[in-house]
């Protein structure tokens, strides 16, 4: 989908700085947060691309308020009521009824998590298919605007590059995370001079990155 | 952010984050234990440690860094680690003609079993946004200068293939142990913001 979470080539965000010495996790929530977004997977049914899909569900403004683990606190919750585990509203309930507050927390409400196969654990699989392209190939990536889950950005749409390597078959998150099948395919790393990305005025570098075959297309 | 209606009036994170579990906890969803055992494994375990063992080792030993960029799996393996986030990790070698550095634009993915978990500049949106585009101008930001004879290799993890860079061995390191050397290598070095210094 087109969203916040797609920046990359985007403007407006300033610099970034180094910070000497940053702990694994600089507030204490952070940590539960981390721990609880991990568990969430498990108690939603849900699996790590749906995961991914929940923070790009997020308002956008939700997505930066508190920052990473902020947008994974958000997302864990998106999973466990989309799946029932919780009703609507019971979280902020229940966190000012800890803040003090007199509120009525909402009623449970039906479990209904998302029901699929999968092919095994993690995410890699053996696949018969022929790769449909080979290292050293020219490749497009294609004009893809999906509304749903897509591991394709959109800073290479429609971009033409060369295969540098297949990598390991793997799950299609566009499928994964919408509890559709595995659609397991290859993947190639394809390379892309800068300057095709971002014009020819564009910084020289060259951008490798990870793409699902059917995120492709021939050149000719 | 905070002046816009949909987080102004709501409560603070901590408190939510607090909620989430007393939720979880009472429905025997989670357990208290298991959340406690993922931030240990984070704090204490699993971390950039790991990755600079990785380094050291393929700077004294030849064999293990030609096993190393062919199979990045399976030689980190070899020293014990793996485990989520690292189903397939690729070692890419910096060299004096090029350097290496990698991104997750789409979110913020990293190579957990070798780096632990990322640190704040890797999840900012600056850095997410930037390096794809302007990666000399950003490290030399970020206090990496890259040489202009050098090409710059972005990678952006995309797909569940994690990137590690193989720093460069810096000149001055050639008497020291494989245990000095594995103190040299920093997080960073091995992300492709920074290279590796001898201490002076």
């Amino acid at each position: 989908m087109d969203g916040i979470h797609d920046m990359g080539g985007t403007h407006g965000w300033g610099t970034v700085a180094i910070q000497p010495d940053e702990p694994v996790f600089e507030e204490q929530w952070h940590a539960r947060t981390f721990a609880l977004g991990l568990a969430s997977m498990g108690a939603s049914g849900t699996n790590l691309d749906a995961f991914r899909h929940a923070l790009e569900r997020l308002h956008p403004v939700e997505y930066l308020a508190d920052g990473y683990y902020g947008r994974w606190l958000a997302a864990a919750e998106l999973l466990l009521v989309d799946s029932g585990v919780l009703a609507p509203g019971a979280v902020e309930a229940r966190a000012r009824r800890l803040g003090g507050e007199d509120v009525v927390e909402p009623a449970d409400v039906e479990v209904c998590k998302p029901s699929y196969e999968r092919g095994g654990p993690g995410s890699l699989r053996q696949i018969d298919d022929e790769p449909a392209f080979e290292v050293g190939q020219q490749v497009r990536a294609r004009d893809l605007r999906k509304r749903g889950h897509t591991r394709m950005p959109a800073y290479v749409r429609g971009r033409t590059g060369v295969v540098d390597a297949r990598r390991p078959a793997a799950v299609l998150p566009d499928s994964t995370a919408h509890f559709t099948g595995e659609d397991a395919q290859h993947v190639y790393t394809v390379r892309f001079e800068s300057t095709d990305l971002w014009g020819s005025d564009a910084e020289v570098s060259t951008v490798y990155i990870d793409l699902f075959e059917s995120y492709l297309e021939k050149t000719l | 952010m905070t002046a816009d209606s949909r987080t102004a009036d709501r409560p603070p994170a901590a408190l939510r984050a607090e909620a989430l579990e007393a939720l979880l906890t009472e429905r025997g969803l989670v357990k208290t234990d298991v959340l406690d055992g993922f931030i240990n494994r984070y704090v204490n375990d699993v971390g950039p440690l790991n990755g600079a063992k990785v380094v050291a080792k393929a700077w004294v030993d030849p064999d293990y860094r030609a096993r190393l960029l062919a199979d990045g799996t399976g030689a980190i393996k070899e020293l014990g680690f793996g485990g989520p986030q690292g189903e397939h990790i690729v070692v890419v070698e910096n060299t004096d003609e090029v350097h290496n550095v990698v991104v997750c634009t789409l979110c913020s993915c990293y190579p957990w079993p070798v780096l632990g978990l990322p640190p704040n500049w890797y999840k900012d949106p600056a850095y997410r946004a930037r390096v794809v585009r302007e990666p000399r101008a950003l490290l030399a930001e970020m206090g990496l200068v890259v040489d202009g004879a050098v090409e710059i290799k972005v990678w952006d993890s995309s797909a569940e293939n994690r990137y590690f860079v193989l720093p460069r061995r810096p000149a001055g390191s050639e008497n020291l142990s494989e245990e000095e050397l594995t103190a040299l290598v920093s997080r960073d070095a091995m992300v492709g913001v920074a290279d590796v210094k001898v201490a002076s």
